[in-house]
């Protein structure tokens, strides 16, 4: 026990008394990423991480230094100590959970997904290919789709004009947030003749993550992610970069800000 | 074209106004798609309407009550009523009721496009107004131009044909001027039923690139073109058409 404690507080030198030592937070953001992480015309960091980033840094006491990152050096980054975290959505996968430590619970998740008929003869994204696929106008995925998936979009605003498009038989289906389509499947009117057979892409659970053994600054960040549920920050900063909360964001703020029993 | 695109490129980095649409191969396609829709809505339109209004004028002098009570039906519900409740009600209200055929992976296939539909209800919606425009304009023909017609033998199909409309047109076409570029801008409203014009992509690449008022400016210039060409084209028509001496 002695001698893991040991090993733990030399791995964990920049632990958070180390980061107060120094005066700097440094944190991996996206800088290519809107609206999570992404440049403003002057050149600076802004979005939703460097945001919640800042608010880190605030709770520490000390000046924030962003470090863009890219997801093919991001975990080195933090493996290396060129940054304390990493909050550069970075998508919850068992293989990331071994090289680095994930902070419970995720800050964020989403996937996209498919509304599809029954009668759909559709069972992959490669099925999509020149289909005709509604859509809500204004979703930061729908390029992705377009792109990827070679389908055509048909984007109508809201969410109700493309299901009624979708029921209509005026595409094959309905691309959307996994939350969103899973509430609708919830409902007897969709959930008789409609189904989501398709694997959700795009994001998946966001994770923040610190070096392996930094168990300092692992505890605090999870009760700023606790905080940041309760507090609504999450929710706050979707709908100050305009992004639809998604329903991750709404149950954890829910279940965080519940008083407890 | 590369000098375009790195002009704009480095007015987006010192300005921080950012016009994808002429640096952005994938938003300038989508663009150019989009105009081309718009041009192609706004030529068959005007051209449907035209013969509607045409077609409803005739009517509304015909001998039969029906034909004549139909025209003032159809000209009090599509003049009436928004043209964007009317786009919405055929794309979601009757294109549901219509048969569909069968797609080969089983799905419905409606027989109807969004873009057809768009074109069925827009020619409806600015035909209504060019019946009463073309109204306006054979009231304002002399009585005695048409009797001098039906002296000369004319039907009174023939009469309508080759006197009345030539002359009604004349009086009519300022006002068929200012119906036709209401028209041209309406065209925005199919937006709402997923049809990929001009203000659809537009609206698309905002949404990705949170550019909303550099698209704005896109969009007013675009249709300030658009419109600026029809009236060309429409005060070339009213000069062609005019008669030396006649409405003086």
């Amino acid at each position: 026990m002695a001698l893991a404690g040991v090993l733990n507080a030399a791995m964990a030198a920049e632990g958070v008394d180390g980061i107060k030592k120094r005066g700097t937070l440094v944190v991996g953001v996206k800088a290519d990423y809107k609206p999570f992480g992404f440049r403003s015309p002057e050149g600076a960091v802004i979005g939703i991480e460097p945001d919640l980033a800042a608010d880190l840094a605030k709770r520490l006491g000390v000046k924030l230094e962003l470090v863009p990152v890219v997801a093919s050096n991001r975990i080195e980054f933090l493996q290396q100590g060129k940054i304390d975290v990493l909050l550069a959505t970075m998508s919850d996968t068992p293989e990331r959970r071994k090289v680095v430590q994930a902070i419970d619970p995720p800050y964020y998740s989403d996937f996209v997904n498919v509304l599809l008929p029954k009668s759909s003869k559709i069972g992959d994204w490669a099925d999509l290919k020149g289909k005709t696929l509604c859509a809500t106008s204004g979703s930061w995925y729908n390029k992705d789709v377009a792109r990827t998936y070679g389908a055509e979009l048909s984007a109508f605003d809201g969410s109700e004009k493309p299901l009624l498009a979708l029921k209509q038989g005026n595409c094959v289906g309905y691309v959307y947030d996994q939350t969103f389509i899973q509430g609708r499947l919830l409902e007897a009117d969709w959930s008789g003749a409609y189904a989501m057979p398709l694997k959700g892409v795009l994001p998946t659970r966001w994770i923040m993550a610190v070096a392996p053994g930094n168990d300092t600054l692992k505890t605090f960040l999870e009760g700023a992610t606790k905080d940041w549920m309760k507090s609504g920050l999450i929710m706050a900063e979707e709908k100050k970069f305009g992004i639809t909360p998604t329903e991750y964001a709404r149950a954890m703020h829910d279940q965080m800000a519940a008083p407890a029993k | 074209m590369d000098f375009i695109a790195g002009w704009f490129h480095h007015l987006y980095e010192t300005t921080g106004l950012n016009f994808t649409v002429f640096y952005d191969p994938y938003d300038w396609h989508r663009y150019l798609g989009g105009l081309a829709t718009t041009v192609l809505l706004c030529i068959v339109t005007i051209v449907l309407s035209l013969v509607i209004g045409a077609l409803g004028a005739l009517l509304q002098s015909a001998p039969s009550r029906l034909a004549r009570n139909a025209v003032h039906v159809f000209v009090v519900v599509f003049r009436n009523t928004p043209p964007l409740v009317q786009i919405f009600f055929f794309y979601f209200g009757i294109g549901a009721i219509l048969p569909a055929s069968q797609g080969a992976d089983g799905m419905r296939l409606p027989i109807i496009s969004n873009v057809q539909w768009a074109i069925i209800s827009l020619s409806l919606f600015a035909g209504a107004f060019n019946v009463e425009i073309f109204r306006s304009g054979i009231e304002a023909i002399p009585k005695t131009s048409v009797e001098a017609a039906e002296a000369l033998g004319y039907t009174r199909f023939k009469a309508y044909v080759h006197v009345i409309l030539p002359l009604a047109l004349r009086v009519c076409l300022p006002a068929l001027n200012n119906n036709l570029v209401n028209l041209v801008k309406t065209t925005t409203l199919a937006y709402a039923i997923a049809v990929p014009e001009t203000l659809y992509e537009v609206k698309q690449i905002w949404g990705e690139s949170q550019n909303v008022l550099e698209m704005m400016l896109v969009l007013f210039i675009t249709y300030g073109v658009l419109v600026g060409i029809l009236v060309l084209i429409m005060h070339g028509w009213e000069r062609m058409l005019r008669i030396p001496g006649y409405g003086r």
